[in-house]
Formats: structure tokens, C-alpha cells, sequence
């Protein structure tokens, strides 16, 4: 296995006398996926939000391949290869598909900023074509005019996979991929989670299902009440005791 | 099929044809009593504020309500090049837009950082501080409530470089190499202007800076996640709309050489905003077409009077004719505004993408054949095919 990447020291947050990350470490191996798991409210949302620098941590700081994540912007983050799908998916609803795979191309291709304002959208040819590739790969190539917006909800979430593909990521951020999907979406949404698997990028995802859990994690991470109580890989996690506590107990 | 967007008519077409359509107003606009030069250079000039306008506010959704402010700069400017420099437009035009351009990056570094209502009345704010500091404080550049005019004793170095320097009997006209910028000259350098405006926002629409600006539009929080930096595309536009602004304050000095404050007042700012969503904002030709119809309301609507309409009742009966007259009335003249007000609220209301959608609706509706008759829509489709 590789190095590892991605490293969470001592990250505390809280958001007024609510303690929602409470001393939390974790490393996660290069080209792996790192699972975390825990019942609701475990403060999943909030690791994912502190690494993205959506949130702030109160202590603690989040590197990624030796750079310092904590108190970077938003997209000097994404610049360096962290991307994330969100739970709700975040697209751009009024645009078309191939639209909203266009703006991650050109971010990958020119940067956070460049003001490109004497070329022409049509003739980015080399771009539209991966945009198609992108596009096919999730299995939206067929809508590719249609606008974003009229898709159901499992397509919404393969489009951002694909709005996140393109910016070819080291670090792949997934909040509950498959979470309201039909279980046959949910195993497609494994396969192609399993097919990009092979690109090398690190991948840390949230998820309720123990189906996805088992099926893509190399390892697994429990969060419960803001911190870590288990870890491993996910065969010995499922056997831990405290674990089943988490899940199980709360409601003795 | 359904969902699908597909463009009605190729780019080169829809500036080939707004150039045309542009060019020919004066003979288009004739029977309906819009053909004198001081309007159709208003068309052209507020054509080019709203087009300038709806780069920003109609690709990325940030309502400024300051862009007067850049209106009355661009006046400004326009007159002290007359004043200082040079009757020809032309440096009148370019330092216009600069200043313009300055002003607006000034405005949006500090206004940009809101978003929303907050941005708005930032924008506001400023412009209002600026009508006022043309009141006060910059009187001795602005000339206070009088307005900025030329004189006979204006010093003109360029002018007085290449000729005695002297003029004739009243004050210089503005031109352009010799021909006088009023009336017709005016309007066809105006057109010109306008047209080649259009193209950049076209260019800008169709260019991955455009699609960046409508990403803003569409989901701000994707943008920065995606690593594009927002603060720059929006502060980008908001200077472009700005020299546009600027541009159309110069050429209002261009027609016409003075200079006024009022040109900054929010009024002004709302009027920008009003053709822009009357005519489609977001889309290329309906600021163009909101600009003029607001403009043709302003002068048209409001020279009616009770003479004009009794004479356009009169194959009504009298009995009638009295009756009519006066409701009518209030639409019309100073009651012209209560027209604009319910055109407003009803596109507002019925076709919030403005009149651009309403032509689009319509052509669809001939497109589909009505869609009370299915059978023609297959006939269509087939032909297509």
C-alpha cells in the first residue's frame, strides 16, 4: 500500500457548547478508499466539511499531500486536488449537462482564473471531448443537452461524480453517494465507483449502507458523538463490540 | 427531445441581422412616428447601458442599482475631453469608458464582497454618494447644479494645435474629423457603437468566461469547490458593465455636450434595470429591445394628449369619444409612466424571461402548428427529418 496522504490531527469543532468534533485523528493511505461510518449526528458531514475548508476547525489542522488545507479558500482547496460530492447534490441546475461538466473542465485546464473572454465556447473541441468522455462514463451522455435541473436525483449524483471526475482529483470526497437511491442505481453507482478505483486517486466516503461500505472500503473509520472509535479494515471493524454499541445501543 | 435547447439562429445571423435592423430604424421606425435623430440616438445609446447591464446582471444575477453612477462619469469625462482637449469624439469616447472603467473597479472591489439584496444596496449606496458629491463636494469638476457645459473660452489644446483656435460664432459642435455629431451623424456613430457592443456581448456570452459568469448565476458554492475563484469573473463583469455604462454616459455628451448630475440619480439606475428585465435579462437581444420600447414610451406616449386621441376616436360617436378620451388619458401623456407600470407588471408576471420569451413562446407555438392541431406537429417532424 502507499503513503499516507491525507492527515486529520486534533481536529476539535464545535458550534456553540455543542461539541460536534471532539480530538479526532485520521490518516488515510494513498490510492485507498477510507470509509467512515457512524450513526446519525456523528459529525460525518462536519470532517468532510472541515477538509473542503467549508468549515473552520477550532483546533487541529488538515494536510494533504504536505500542504496545509486549514484556513486555505474553497477553491485554492479544490485547486490542489481535493474535490467533494455533496449530499445534496450541488450542480448547476439551469444549465445542460454538458454545461456543467464544462466549468470543472476549464477549471482543470486553466486554473482558478482566467479571463478567456475572446475565445469561443465552440471551439474547445479537445475539452468538449472529454466533457462527452466524462459524460459517458457516468452514463448521462445520452442527455447531454437536457438541463440539469429535470434530472432525477440518482442522475444528479452521477453528474457531480462527473463534474468531479474531470478535475481528475488526488483526493475524492464522497457524503453518502448513494443515499434515497433505488438499490439498482446504488449498484451502479458501486460499479462506477469501483471502475474509477483503478484511476489511483484517494477516496474518503460517507455512507449509511454497509452494502457500499463493504463493497468499495480498504478501510473503515467509525465516528461516533465527534469521535473515532474504531478503525481498521472493514472486516474486523464489523466485528469490534464498541461498534455494535454505537449503532445498536444508543437506544438502550 | 423535450428539454432539448437548441439556438434558433446561428451567431453571425443575429449580428448580421441586429446590425441591420439597427441601421435601417430611421426607416422602420417612420411610420410609427420614431424617426427623428434625438430618439433614435437614445435607442442606440440606452441600448448600449442595458446591454452593457445585462452582462452582469443577466449572466450572473448580481443586481447592481449604482450603474447610473458609471452613466454620469462617462458624461463627465466626455465633456472635460470637449472642454480640454478636443471637440473630436473619439477621445471624448475613450476616456469615457476609462474613467467609467476605473470608477467601477473602485465600486466593485467593495461592493462585490456581498452578494444578493447586500450588494444592491451597496451599489445603490455608492451611486447615490456619488450624485451627491457631484452636488457638493466636486462642484468645482462637475459645475453643481448647472451642469458641466462648454464655453467660447474652453482652452481645446488639441484643436488650437492644428487650427488658430478660434470659433465661429456660437459654441463648437462636437465631431468627428469634420462631421458634426448631431442629428443623423449622431445616430449612425451611436449605431456603430452599439453594434460593435453587441458583438463583444455576444462574444462574451458565448465564450467560457460567459459560461463561468452564468455558473456564478447558477450555484456560487459549486464554483468554489469546482477551484474557480468567483471574486475575479464577477469583479471582470462588473467592469465591463461599467465601460459600458461609460460608454453610453460619453455618448450622451457626444449628441448632446453638458453634463448633469441627475444623470446619476437612482432613477436613472432603476430605468437600466427595468429594460433589462422587460426586454429578457440574460438573454442578447432583450436588453436592446427594452431599452427601446422604455425609450419609445418616454417620448411617444408622452406627447399624446387629449387633441391627438380625440382625433384617433373620432370615427366613435361623440357620446362615446367623450367617454373614452379622458380614461384613455391616463395612459397616456405625463400618465405615460401608469402604461409602463402595468406593461411591467404584467410581463413581470406572465413572462418573467421578459419580451425575448414571448417572441420565443410564440415561435414555438407556430413551430409545434398550434398545439391544438397534433397532426401538424407530426407533419413537421417528419419534414424535418
Amino acid at each position: 500500500m502507499g503513503d499516507l496522504v491525507l492527515h486529520l490531527e486534533n481536529i476539535n469543532k464545535s458550534f456553540g457548547g455543542l461539541s460536534a468534533l471532539s480530538d479526532v485523528n485520521l490518516h488515510v493511505e494513498e490510492g485507498t478508499t477510507h470509509a467512515i461510518i457512524g450513526p446519525n449526528g456523528a459529525g460525518k458531514s462536519t470532517l468532510l466539511n472541515v477538509c473542503i475548508g467549508r468549515l473552520k476547525p477550532d483546533t487541529g489542522a488538515v494536510t494533504f499531500g504536505g500542504e496545509v488545507l486549514t484556513g486555505k479558500q474553497p477553491h485554492e482547496i479544490a485547486q490542489l486536488g481535493v474535490a467533494r460530492v455533496f449530499q445534496t447534490p450541488e450542480i448547476f441546475q439551469e444549465m445542460t449537462l454538458i454545461e456543467n461538466v464544462m466549468i470543472p473542465a476549464l477549471s482543470h485546464r486553466d486554473g482558478a482564473f482566467r479571463l478567456n473572454a475572446a475565445e469561443l465556447l465552440s471551439r474547445q473541441g479537445e475539452l468538449r471531448d472529454e466533457a462527452e468522455h466524462i459524460l459517458e462514463d457516468v452514463g448521462l451522455k445520452d442527455m447531454m443537452r437536457t438541463e440539469a435541473g429535470s434530472l432525477s436525483r440518482g442522475d444528479k449524483r452521477r453528474l457531480e461524480l462527473g463534474m468531479c471526475l474531470i478535475l481528475r482529483p488526488r483526493l475524492l470526497l464522497l457524503d453518502e453517494p448513494t443515499a434515497g437511491m433505488a438499490r439498482h442505481d446504488t449498484n451502479q453507482t458501486i460499479e462506477l465507483l469501483k471502475k474509477i478505483k483503478s484511476r489511483g486517486m484517494t477516496k474518503v466516503i460517507i455512507e449509511h449502507d454497509m452494502h457500499v461500505v463493504f463493497s468499495l472500503a480498504d478501510k473503515v473509520s467509525v465516528l461516533a458523538r465527534g469521535q473515532i472509535i474504531a478503525g481498521g479494515d472493514p472486516q474486523s471493524v464489523r466485528e469490534d463490540p464498541k461498534v455494535k454499541e454505537a449503532y445498536l445501543g444508543g437506544a438502550n | 427531445m423535450t428539454n432539448t435547447k437548441k439556438p434558433l439562429l446561428n451567431d453571425a445571423f443575429v449580428v448580421i441581422i441586429f446590425a441591420a435592423a439597427i441601421l435601417a430604424m430611421p426607416i422602420w421606425l417612420d411610420p410609427i412616428g420614431g424617426n427623428y435623430p434625438d430618439l433614435l440616438q437614445k435607442f442606440a445609446i440606452y441600448g448600449i447601458f442595458a446591454i452593457g447591464f445585462n452582462i452582469l446582471f443577466g449572466l450572473t444575477g448580481y443586481l447592481s442599482f449604482g450603474h447610473a453612477a458609471f452613466l454620469g462619469v462617462g458624461s463627465y469625462a466626455a465633456v472635460w475631453s470637449f472642454k480640454l482637449l478636443t471637440m473630436n469624439v473619439l477621445p471624448a469616447v475613450v476616456f469615457g469608458v476609462l474613467f467609467a472603467g476605473i470608477l467601477a473597479a473602485i465600486i466593485g472591489f467593495l461592493s462585490l464582497r456581498r452578494t444578493g439584496i447586500y450588494f444592491s444596496i451597496l451599489t445603490l449606496a455608492f451611486a447615490q454618494m456619488s450624485y451627491n458629491l457631484a452636488y457638493s463636494v466636486l462642484t468645482p469638476i462637475t459645475n453643481g447644479e448647472t451642469g458641466l457645459q462648454l464655453a467660447r473660452s474652453d482652452p481645446r489644446i488639441l484643436d488650437s494645435l492644428f487650427s488658430d483656435g478660434s470659433v465661429g460664432a456660437g459654441l463648437p459642435s462636437t465631431d468627428l474629423f469634420g462631421e458634426t455629431m448631431s442629428g443623423y451623424p449622431g445616430f449612425y456613430f451611436c449605431a456603430v457603437l452599439l453594434i460593435i457592443c453587441f458583438y463583444i456581448s455576444l462574444r462574451i456570452f458565448r465564450s467560457p468566461f460567459g459560461l463561468m459568469l452564468k455558473g456564478i448565476k447558477s450555484n456560487q458554492n459549486r464554483m468554489k469547490y469546482t477551484g474557480l475563484n468567483t471574486r475575479p469573473y464577477m469583479l471582470t463583469a462588473f467592469i465591463i458593465s461599467g465601460m459600458y455604462a461609460g460608454l453610453a454616459g460619453s455618448l450622451l455628451a457626444v449628441t448632446d455636450p453638458l453634463a448633469g448630475a441627475e444623470r446619476m440619480q437612482w432613477t436613472a439606475s432603476g430605468e437600466v434595470v427595468l429594460m433589462t428585465i422587460l426586454g429578457g435579462a440574460g438573454t442578447l437581444v432583450g436588453p436592446m429591445l427594452g431599452a427601446g420600447l422604455i425609450k419609445y414610451f418616454e417620448n411617444i406616449f408622452s406627447s399624446f394628449d387629449d387633441n391627438v386621441l380625440t382625433q384617433a376616436f373620432s370615427f366613435l360617436p361623440d357620446s362615446v369619444v367623450e367617454f373614452v378620451v379622458p380614461v384613455v388619458g391616463l395612459f397616456v401623456g405625463s400618465g405615460w409612466h401608469l402604461t409602463l407600470g402595468l406593461l411591467f407588471m404584467i410581463i413581470v408576471i406572465f413572462l418573467p424571461g421578459g419580451l425575448v420569451e414571448g417572441f420565443r413562446r410564440i415561435v414555438n407555438y407556430f413551430r409545434s402548428g398550434g398545439k391544438t392541431k397534433p397532426q401538424s406537429v407530426e407533419a413537421h417532424n417528419q419534414a424535418g427529418e
